[in-house]
């Protein structure tokens, strides 16, 4: 029998927010322990908490760009549960009446585009971490560091529309590039600034009602989400070839073992007591906000990749490379503008050399010099790449560089006839065979030309010179 | 005037004095030190007090006051704050076990208003445990006494600082109010107790009971005094989502006013009922009379969803109050049970061990409440009640400007009368619970003596944001009522 896969998938991704969702300690990663706590966020008696404007503003934006419906009303209610890293007991979330719903992003696929739809989009408040002192097993205390408590995490929860791991791969990609266009994300996933867990359930091909799910969690790259979604696909179907059943429940991905493995039932699950946090007042955003922010609102990757292959005529697939990162997309944007030429190499070049765009060590015009000498012959592909590496390692620019290094070649035909004339009369033997047939004796002519050019004449040029005179 | 003693001004006229230099603040604050030192191990409305912060406050006033600053208008003046409100360095316990070492390392800002308004902190007054109760008798740290009747309760829960008022151990205090805890403390011990309306005062820093009907207030022994206080707590702040951005009128100036022409309601639901005693509706009757006597217009008015609003109550207040106070786990600071070998036994031995009986019946109740399967039954249905109760309120308001009613149904019970009955307990609480649901304003003024002595308070409510007319109502009856103001107890 032939098994379908259907797979849901929410993110966690914590708005990039200066301060935390409900008070003004600092949401910034990596401070030492409990260094950026106040009484609201280590839930001390009679504070209370008070909404960041921001991280309204960042999740509005985030429903603009994933099509959602902005809802005029949304409440934030109450998630009560006892544990040491809750200072309050309770985590306040989005439950009922979330921020937006009904949205989508699309995807690209083996089979062309897709559509992947969007529940809900709601904003909720971390939790801290437990530090245990010494090993694990052994443990003789734990601590609790409060840092991330109300650090605001936006959800962002699919339907279940995906069908196998690639195209869930694809969607979290799309996802993160969108949230860290709109600058609401870092998009950092070993800090877990993008955090995924999945839905996933088998049916068999066809069949019009899902299968029982499991949850999968701790998977903290892309690969990781797509190597747990192929072994959780293929756990449940040999379970149910084998006449099991698939129980609900949610698992662990352990990366190093490359398994998923159960963590707890369904069934023994919490109740959370959820109800309306009465510290907060419902809130109203207004369609003149969302209309107002909507105009901040930057080119996101699909549109992105769509005009780089419009405007600059380069392959679909380069383009998506390029604008996977808006930094790297913008800055071939720059270097093509100082040198028009071939876009296609401008692309190639800032993708080689993409680390050094990121770091800023590069600037768009040493990517257009390089693109635009080589084109005009001016340099060999060997020279330019040196002198990148050069721009990099002194600082100066390319044109100063090649200049004193003396890497520009001869492409001036005229000046090189002289020198291939020069070896012509030297090879008499060589002038004849060619002339004889053995047309491969080319090479050993751009050779001696080259040598005695001490490496400045334009191969191709040379070829073209030779290929004339021994016509 | 000469003749009255310095602890039985008023707060006006205390801080007129100290303003016009006719007397220091540690003067005025010793003198209210030594009548705490006497009297208060018979009434123990404190469970903090502070003599030497006080007196070094006072001190600090007095120098200031020498080079020409003053700190605002109570300038000098002691005053008590509930132990609700947090203090910063100042422990504050809520009257529980589970806070009983907590210091606080932050103001409310209700505290820091009444210090910014330069009074003095004479101490922390005794409550209900996280102000659940009526009568005083569920704090950790043993009841507060009836300065009127040491043998009875002074209401609950800001019963301590009813207490301290009446037996004029403070010159005024700030209590709260979730279901009745300023106002039927105040009708009990004889003062003038304000539940503002829901967001007029700040909750920041004010330990949370049931966090949509907490509301802090004043109690005074005067109107007057009741009316400058709030005007100095009220006001927007910040910190407080639920409180409301509007201008703070003077509500002194509205004690002053005539009444002629008030339309005063009397809603017929609270009249019905055979809980109330004679001697009460005797006493409301003669308030009713002050004010017609001044010009005031009866109307009769009805708040059909009346009965509803204590099973209302009982379900809205204990379910945020399982939520607020889950937070009280031993991971962070308050009480920490001993001896616990893992995280699930030191959470449950520490709020075991921390709180106390009532408080733990609530927290089941409220926890129930919410559970999966019956929160649509329980909170839900009490949340729409709770809007029926609301309209109720919004009805009468558009025939009457003020409505009367008694306060409690009853004087001040006997210590343990009612201990061993949470539900009459509650019932004391009948007239008081339904203005919290509406989040309107409500004030107990007093309005006579029992039989046996023991005082009554009439209720005044008004609509949302018009304490103004609470007071100047209860002016009216205060000019008209003579009133003895400070329980008649032996120093």
């Amino acid at each position: 029998m032939a098994f379908e896969a259907v797979i849901g998938l929410e993110v966690h991704a914590q708005l990039s927010t200066r301060s935390k969702i409900f008070c003004a300690c600092s949401a910034a990663f990596g401070a030492s322990p409990n260094e950026n706590t106040c009484p609201v966020c280590t839930g001390m008696p009679g504070v209370l908490p008070v909404l960041n404007r921001r991280a309204v503003e960042y999740t509005i934006r985030t429903a603009i760009a994933t099509s959602s419906t902005v809802q005029r009303r949304s409440v934030f209610a109450r998630k009560n549960y006892f544990y040491p890293d809750l200072p309050k007991a309770y985590q306040i979330s989005q439950y009922e009446l979330p921020i937006a719903l009904g949205g989508h992003i699309d995807i690209e696929t083996g089979n062309g585009p897709k559509r992947i739809g969007i529940t809900r989009i709601h904003m909720e408040e971390d939790a801290g971490k437990l530090v245990h002192e010494g090993e694990f097993a052994g443990a003789q205390a734990s601590l609790a560091d409060l840092n991330r408590c109300s650090v605001p995490l936006m959800e962002i929860v699919s339907e279940p529309d995906m069908r196998t791991p690639e195209e869930g791969g694809a969607y979290l990609r799309r996802l993160h590039d969108i949230l860290v266009y709109l600058g609401v994300c870092d998009g950092n996933m070993e800090e877990g600034s993008f955090r995924c867990d999945a839905n996933v359930s088998v049916r068999p091909a066809g069949q019009e009602s899902f299968g029982t799910k499991a949850e999968l969690k701790n998977m903290n790259s892309f690969r990781n989400v797509e190597k747990a979604l192929e072994y959780e696909i293929r756990r449940q179907i040999e379970r149910i070839e084998d006449g099991g059943k698939v129980v609900q429940e949610t698992r662990l991905w352990d990366a190093n073992a490359g398994v998923t493995v159960a963590m707890r039932r369904k069934e023994e699950a919490h109740d959370y007591r959820y109800f309306p946090d009465p510290d907060l007042l419902p809130l109203i955003v207004d369609e003149s906000w969302v209309e107002e922010l909507r105009k901040t609102i930057p080119e996101l990757p699909a549109e992105k990749i769509a005009r780089l292959e419009r405007q600059y005529g380069i392959p679909r697939y380069d383009a998506g490379i390029l604008a996977a990162d808006r930094a790297l997309a913008d800055f071939f944007e720059a270097s093509a503008a100082i040198y028009g030429g071939n876009p296609k190499t401008t692309a190639n070049e800032c993708v080689h050399w993409k680390d050094a765009v990121f770091s800023g060590a590069l600037s768009p015009e040493t990517i257009a010099h390089a693109v635009e000498d080589r084109e005009r012959g001016t340099i060999s592909a060997t020279a330019s790449k040196k002198l990148v590496e050069l721009v990099l390692s002194t600082g100066k620019p390319f044109r100063t560089l090649r200049d004193e290094q003396g890497l520009t070649q001869v492409s001036d035909a005229s000046a090189l006839d002289v020198i291939v004339e020069k070896i012509l009369a030297a090879s008499p033997k060589e002038v004849e065979s060619y002339r004889g047939g053995k047309v491969g004796l080319l090479s050993f002519f751009v050779g001696q030309v080259m040598r005695e050019s001490r490496g400045k004449a334009n191969p191709k040029v040379v070829q073209e010179v030779l290929k004339r005179k021994l016509g | 005037m000469a003749n009255v003693p310095v602890h039985e001004w008023t707060l006006l006229e205390a801080a007129r004095k100290v303003r016009e230099k006719e007397i220091s603040s540690r003067e005025l604050t010793g003198a209210l030190l030594s009548r705490i030192e006497s009297l208060d191990p018979k009434v123990h409305a404190y469970i903090t007090v502070l003599p030497e912060a006080a007196m070094a406050q006072a001190a600090a006033c007095d120098e200031e006051q020498a080079k020409g600053t003053v700190r605002g208008p109570l300038h000098g003046v002691p005053v008590g704050l509930k132990d609700i409100f947090c203090t910063r360095g100042v422990r504050t316990t809520c009257g529980s076990g589970i806070l009983g070492n907590f210091e606080p390392p932050y103001d409310a800002c209700v505290t820091g208003k009444v210090l910014a308004a330069g009074a003095v902190l004479l101490g922390k007054h005794n409550m209900d445990e996280f102000a659940m109760g009526s009568s005083t008798e569920t704090s950790r740290f043993g009841p507060t006494r009836n300065p009127w009747d040491l043998s009875r309760i002074p209401g609950g829960s800001s019963g301590g600082t009813a207490a301290a008022v009446a037996a004029a151990m403070c010159f005024a205090g700030v209590g709260t109010d979730t279901g009745g805890s300023i106002r039927q403390p105040a009708s009990l011990c004889g003062v003038v107790g304000v539940k503002p309306t829901y967001g007029r005062v700040s909750r920041y820093g004010m330990i949370a009971f049931a966090s949509s009907l907490d509301q802090a207030g004043p109690i005074a022994r005067t109107v007057a005094d009741a009316a400058a206080l709030l005007g100095w707590i009220a006001g927007y702040d910040r910190r407080d989502s639920t409180c409301v951005d509007t201008p703070v009128p003077d509500y002194l100036a509205a004690v002053q006013r005539p009444v002629k022409g008030l339309r005063v309601g009397l809603p017929k639901e609270y009249y019905e009922g055979d809980g109330l005693s004679r001697e009460v509706r005797a006493a409301v009757e003669k308030a009713l009379k002050a004010l017609t006597d001044q010009g005031a217009a009866v109307v009769e008015v009805s708040l059909p969803h009346t009965s509803f609003a204590l099973s209302t109550y009982y379900l809205i207040a204990p379910a945020e109050a399982s939520s607020n106070l889950a937070r009280y786990d031993g991971v962070r600071y308050g009480y920490r049970a001993g001896g616990a070998t893992g995280l699930i036994e030191m959470m449950s031995r520490t709020r075991a061990e921390g709180f106390g009986e009532e408080v733990k019946r609530r927290i089941m109740i409220g926890t129930y409440a919410l559970s999966a399967g019956y929160y649509d039954a329980f909170y839900g249905k009490a949340q729409k009640v709770r809007t029926l109760i609301r309209a109720d309120f919004a009805r009468a308001f558009e025939a009457a400007d003020v409505l009367l009613t008694p306060t409690a149904p009853t004087p001040a019970f006997r210590l343990g009368e009612k201990t061993g009955d949470p539900l009459t307990m509650y019932l004391s609480d009948i007239y008081t619970i339904p203005c919290n649901l509406a989040g309107i304003p409500g004030i107990s003024v007093p309005c006579g003596l029992s039989g046996s002595g023991l005082p009554i308070g009439a209720q005044l409510l008004s609509n949302h944001f018009r304490e103004e007319t609470l007071f100047t109502a209860a002016g009216a009856i205060e000019r008209v009522l003579p009133w003895p103001r400070v329980a008649p107890l032996e120093g």
